[in-house]
């Protein structure tokens, strides 16, 4: 068996030899941290799964600094390593810098915006407005207070991407509702400071939420504490599915499968299409709301029956979820 | 002799300090499973070895230099200026500026422009603690404590609803015309044939640090009014006796720390990222501290207190790179040297100190004997 796998391997070896250069896959995980419980731990466990299942080798750094942003990219592309997998949107504008100068290695930037896009470089966006309208529209009908929350993380446009379209779900389902929104700060300390977040969800609770959405990485985990910690108060975890966290407390989580763009990327090698935007939305699978038996209980038909039903109309384009970064701004929430 | 030779206090003790952060350090790589001596080697050769890795090490130092002579200067008048890393953020929006709305011809006359700009963004930022401090005595450390957090408010304010490109995620602005770059040593190099690392990102910055090593230097030890900064930082009571304005001296003391700070903007933003990034000074200015401690607030020991944390950086970071050691890691060896030189200082120094004092009254008793004989 090993044998067998050794020989199919070195054959794959021998074949993508023959395409380009032997290339690893490489991942840099932005300044958050690998572990960090949240974005850059998906793109992690979606690096992980390739390599359980091919049995393939990935380079791999964490970032410590700015500068090293371009450092990185030029060490793994001299390395010979393609395609470079980067999470996170500050290395969209060092990707595109670096890519000119390897024009035989790919590039993938997760979460990135460039107004042009080099032709060996692969940009992914995710729709979270549209994932985030779905849980939008379970939080308001999970609401008894009439009052839902948000607590984003740093005050960044991604963010204001997340808290729009949850209002906007929110809003289509109970036009009378009260959206209370804050952001946990200012520095990128605001995506790790869980005690704050918990401070902001009891804040939120105080004024009437009953269901808070934490979009903030591992700020969120503070917030879900809080609110498992009040009575009557339900929360929505973000990117992975957090439902397991506390069972019974967390209505739901926004989904965004970061680790299946990682996977895809990485399992596409060589073959990886470049110069084009790649958006994952609600018909790709690429966010969503999660539903397992930890959440059974709060999920009832006819909320499951909404969700599903917001989905088809956003997917058929039915429901025009408005993007912030359409106008820079929200239609239905002021920052 | 009550005190140890001059060599001793500024060489022998630091690197005392430093060879026992380091073999503390070493011990815990042990401790992870990995091999110390690979990890030291990796760092040298990492930062050191190449141009390429020259090219990082004395980028980092450009950023430390600055901000070490700013706390040190504030530090030679008794003032504790923790406030340089919001100095730091404003002077990168004053650079910022600057680069992006003058059409400047050539990078020569942007620097000079950028420079003033990130230093009197940086000085103004100072100025209202100085003030405070000055008139209303405030605590300088607690208003430029708060004065961080206000500046990283400011500075997101700014990128995310005003600098920022329609349409980028990136809170950041957009790039600096091609005309503000600043040449790295790649492109100062080459010409005389000399092969620099064409992708480090040290630049003609690193210059203007060590110029301004020399002219802090002058400033303190060598003008009338660094003079006065000294022995105020030595006695309030005294120099207000002998007619320096306590005013004065702390709101000019100040506004030099934060014009400094600021200038380090010239490195990070305009020479390396050019553009304005949200994260761009990155803890510099807290490293700063430990940089002018460790220099002992004297600006050629802040300039090699400064090589050694931009080696400590980029040595670091290629660890982190080649070795699976978690990059938390490199943060507990610049822990330890900063509790070693900084904190523990006097660990070292008192039982060295004694034993020098104890050899040099032998030496005496000896030559008091042999003249008695």
């Amino acid at each position: 068996m090993t044998l067998m796998k050794n020989l199919l391997g070195a054959a794959a070896a021998v074949a993508v030899t023959a395409g380009a250069a032997l290339a690893d896959p490489a991942v840099i995980f932005d300044l958050g941290g690998k572990f960090d419980k949240s974005f850059n731990e998906a793109a992690y466990n979606g690096a992980k799964r390739w390599a359980d299942e091919t049995g393939g080798k990935y380079l791999e750094i964490e970032l410590q600094s700015e500068a090293q942003r371009e450092q990185a990219l030029r060490r793994f592309a001299e390395a010979g390593a393609s395609p470079i997998v980067t999470t996170g949107f500050a290395m969209a504008d060092p990707v595109a810098n670096v890519s000119a100068d390897y024009p035989d290695t790919k590039f993938v930037n997760i979460d990135g915006f460039l107004p042009e896009i080099p032709s060996n470089v692969q940009m992914i966006a995710f729709e979270e407005h549209q994932g985030s309208y779905l849980v939008g529209v379970l939080a308001a009908m999970a609401s008894k207070s009439g009052t839902v929350g948000f607590i984003g993380g740093m005050d960044v446009p991604l963010i204001r991407h997340f808290a729009c379209g949850y209002a906007q779900g929110a809003l289509a389902t109970n036009p009378g509702i009260k959206i209370v929104a804050n952001m946990t700060g200012n520095t990128p300390t605001a995506w790790n400071d869980p005690v704050r977040g918990g401070e902001l969800a009891k804040a939120q609770i105080a004024q009437g939420a009953d269901v808070v959405y934490a979009a903030a990485g591992g700020t969120g985990i503070g917030v879900l504490q809080a609110t498992a910690d009040a009575d009557g108060v339900l929360s929505i975890g973000v990117d992975s599915n957090q439902n397991h966290l506390h069972p019974g407390k967390v209505l739901t989580s926004m989904l965004k499968r970061v680790d299946v763009a990682v996977y895809e990327a990485m399992k596409a090698g060589g073959d990886l299409e470049t110069g084009i935007q790649v958006r994952l939305g609600l018909a790709e699978e690429g966010v969503g709301y999660a539903l397992d038996d930890n959440n059974a209980s709060l999920v009832s038909g006819d909320m499951e029956a909404a969700a599903e039903d917001a989905k088809a109309k956003i997917i058929a384009g039915d429901i025009d979820v408005v993007a912030y970064y359409t106008n820079d701004s929200c239609p239905v929430l002021d920052f | 002799m009550d005190k140890m030779p001059k060599w001793a206090d500024v060489a022998l003790i630091p690197f005392l300090n430093l060879t026992l952060a380091f073999a503390i350090s070493m011990a815990v790589i042990a401790a992870i499973g990995q091999d110390p001596f690979e990890a030291v080697k990796l760092m040298v050769t990492g930062a050191l070895g190449s141009s390429y890795g020259w090219g990082y090490t004395l980028y980092y130092a450009t950023n430390f230099i600055f901000t070490g002579l700013a706390v040190s200067i504030a530090f030679q008048a008794a003032l504790f200026n923790i406030g340089g890393e919001g100095q730091a953020v404003l002077g990168g929006l004053g650079v910022a500026l600057v680069c992006l709305y003058i059409p400047f011809p050539h990078w020569t006359v942007a620097i000079l422009f950028a420079m003033l700009g990130g230093a009197l963004f940086g000085a103004l930022w100072a100025a209202i603690p100085a003030y405070l401090q000055a008139k209303r005595g405030s605590h300088v450390v607690i208003t430029t404590i708060m004065f961080n957090f206000i500046a990283a408010s400011l500075l997101n304010y700014v990128l995310v609803n005003l600098l920022r490109p329609k349409g980028s995620m990136d809170p950041a602005s957009a790039r600096f015309p091609e005309t503000t770059n600043l040449p790295t040593f790649h492109d100062l190099l080459s010409p005389f044939g000399i092969a620099f690392s064409k992708s480090a990102p040290v630049n003609v910055s690193f210059i203007v640090a060590v110029v301004a090593c020399i002219v802090v230097y002058l400033l303190l030890f060598r003008s009338r009014i660094g003079y006065e900064i000294r022995s105020f930082g030595q006695s309030q009571s005294a120099s207000v006796y002998a007619g320096i304005s306590p005013v004065k001296i702390t709101m000019i003391a100040m506004l030099l720390s934060g014009g400094l700070a600021g200038m380090m903007s010239i490195n990070n933003t305009m020479g390396e990222s050019e553009r304005l990034i949200l994260n761009s000074v990155e803890g510099a200015g807290f490293i700063g501290i430990a940089v002018a401690l460790m220099g002992r607030n004297h600006p050629f020991g802040v300039f090699l207190a400064a090589l050694l944390f931009g080696f400590l950086y980029q040595g670091g970071g290629e660890l982190a790179l080649w070795l699976s050691i978690p990059r938390e890691l490199v943060l507990v060896i610049q822990g330890l040297v900063i509790l070693f030189t900084g904190a523990l200082d006097n660990m070292i120094r008192m039982p060295v100190e004694r034993a020098f004092i104890r050899a040099a009254k032998r030496a005496e008793a000896r030559d008091a004997k042999q003249k008695e004989a």
